[in-house]
């Protein structure tokens, strides 16, 4: 008798009830298990969620940038003393609704740009219509590194490290007649290598514009790169328009054409809301979003809102370039 | 046999996360309960993960908000959708689940209140309150929030039986207005392409439909037969 196994303790014995309820439990826990994957699942697939987007390579951006052969200097005269976000913020965290509405989807899906080779034609008053090439500008013109702030109308903000040179320097090659009073820009309009022009979000192509003073102001650049590295597919390559004291819609990507007119011309974002979105779009903390406050803003890494700057932060170099108007009218 | 009859208060929580508790009577389809209770847990513990990994992106608060908000529009909508369901298709699980819909709504739009609160603002009450009063997307968020407080307070038995079954359903109608609220605050939110929150409003807009066809309809019945 002594040989066989100790019996188990009567706590760890299953209840007859239970015993007798065995089959039933495990089909109960089946179905369980079942209506909440069903549940779960559909959930996650209502809310729409997908995996971020992979990292772009900044090691095989470099050796592009090598194999152009351009070099870029540093120019610190407008930078911020605020620390620059991650190359992985600045090119995952992107509004291109030619590649998609979520923040996430340029980074995604901005692949089917074929950034080179690029030109751009230069049209309207102008002395000399003409195709520019963009290595052209990359060699013909000094690429410097400006770290910007970046103020989304979103009210998020970035600061970034910009390559790129002024458009000012070009503006003045190109010999714009006296009648050129705007400049404007157009991006490209492919829907082969950027699938959201399939959606009709907005009335595309992209357009963009400057009145001539602001165009020529020396913080206006022509971005070629970022971080030192030729310009991400999804940050707008191969060239793009940067205007620190404007909301970061002004900062038209992937231009093809630009065009000085007499007119104001017709700008995309004033077209689909006028009401919200005006011609000039310069960063106002006292101009609120008619249907959100623009007093502060998230500055992507931090954890607590910045409040905004009137001009972004460049009141003191671009104020004047506004003398006079009425910044609630001329929003 | 008397312990029986005096169910434990902790009785129906039990229940409702699969727990078997107590003798109490038995219920059909006892898995449906615990399975939505477990279902409906699986965004959070998405969101938690993720954001444990930092893979919510680069703006992982206002991500976070989205997706809590989006959640309790969904779970919301599935409970609008359970008493149509059954009056139309003659479903009567659904009605099973519908308390635990509405009140996973209302955890799911606390949260996503309280990650505006503390995670976006900050903690800034100042700023706070001047959106919700100057801000008719904040504003109308916010409404559709605060009406679905009493009706997740009033979501028990003990409350169906002291309002009286009659004056607790014109209550819980708030419901309608609470969807219409979170419907327009998501379109109010989108910047330019509003075709998803649209879906939302058609949706909400049909069960509402719904609902008042059948109401017309069955108004003269119920007089006539009194």
């Amino acid at each position: 008798m002594n040989n066989l196994p100790k019996e188990p303790p009567s706590s760890e014995i299953t209840p007859q009830r239970l015993y007798l309820k065995r089959r039933e439990f495990i089909k109960n826990g089946v179905y369980a298990l079942g209506t909440a994957a069903a549940m779960g699942g559909g959930l996650l697939y209502l809310v729409g969620k997908s995996p971020p987007p992979d990292q772009p390579s900044v090691a095989s951006a470099a050796e592009v940038a090598a194999s152009e052969g351009y070099s870029v200097v540093e120019n610190h005269i407008y930078d911020v003393d605020e620390t620059p976000n991650s190359y992985k913020d600045i090119t995952t965290y992107n509004n291109f609704y030619e590649f998609g509405l979520d923040k996430s989807d340029p980074a995604r899906n901005a692949g089917t740009l074929r950034p080179h080779p690029w030109t751009i034609s230069v049209e309207g008053e102008v002395a000399k219509p003409q195709t520019l090439d963009v290595d052209t500008l990359l060699t013909s013109f000094t690429q410097e590194q400006r770290v910007y702030r970046m103020r989304c109308v979103e009210a998020w903000s970035l600061v970034i490290p910009w390559v790129g040179f002024p458009l000012g320097d070009l503006i003045k090659r190109l010999e714009p007649t006296g009648n050129a009073k705007y400049v404007e820009f157009t991006t490209l309009n492919d829907p082969e290598q950027m699938p959201g022009l399939r959606s009709p979000v907005l009335r595309w192509p992209y357009v963009e514009a400057l009145r001539m003073d602001e165009a020529m102001h020396p913080l206006t650049l022509l971005a070629t790169g970022i971080y030192g590295n030729p310009l991400p597919n999804q940050d707008g390559a191969p060239i793009r328009l940067v205007v620190p004291w404007k909301y970061g819609l002004k900062g038209i990507k992937s231009i093809v054409k630009i065009r000085f007119t007499a007119e104001q011309p017709q700008t995309t974002w004033s077209l689909a809301a006028p009401n919200e979105y005006g011609f000039y779009a310069n960063v106002n903390p006292a101009v609120n979003h008619p249907r959100w406050s623009q007093a502060s803003e998230r500055r992507i890494g931090e954890l607590g809102r910045r409040p905004t700057l009137p001009f972004n932060g460049y009141a003191e170099q671009v104020a004047d370039l506004y003398a006079g108007m009425d910044l609630r009218k001329n929003f | 046999m008397a312990r029986a009859a005096a169910e434990s208060p902790f009785a129906p929580w039990a229940r409702l996360i699969g727990v078997p508790f107590g003798r109490g009577k038995r219920e059909p389809l006892p898995w449906l309960k615990p399975g939505i209770f477990w279902g409906s847990l699986v965004p959070l513990v998405y969101i938690v993960l993720r954001a444990s990994q930092g893979e919510l992106g680069a703006n992982p608060i206002a991500e976070i908000e989205n997706e809590l908000g989006l959640t309790a529009l969904i779970i919301l909508v599935a409970s609008l959708a359970c008493s149509p369901a059954r009056r139309l298709l003659g479903w009567t699980w659904p009605m099973r689940i519908r308390r635990e819909l509405g009140l996973f709504a209302f955890f799911y739009v606390s949260l996503h209140f309280a990650t505006y609160m503390f995670l976006d603002q900050f903690f800034d009450f100042g700023a706070i309150l001047s959106d919700i009063v100057d801000r008719p997307f904040i504003t109308v968020g916010f409404a559709a929030f605060v009406l679905m407080i009493p009706l997740a307070y009033t979501s028990t038995n003990g409350w169906i039986r002291r309002l009286g079954y009659a004056r607790w359903v014109r209550l819980h109608q708030l419901v309608y207005l609470s969807g219409g609220l979170a419907v327009l605050h998501f379109i109010w939110r989108v910047k330019i392409d509003i075709s998803q929150p649209l879906a939302y409003a058609i949706v909400v807009g049909l069960l509402l439909g719904a609902r008042l066809i059948l109401w017309a309809r069955k108004r003269p019945a119920t007089r006539a037969v009194k």
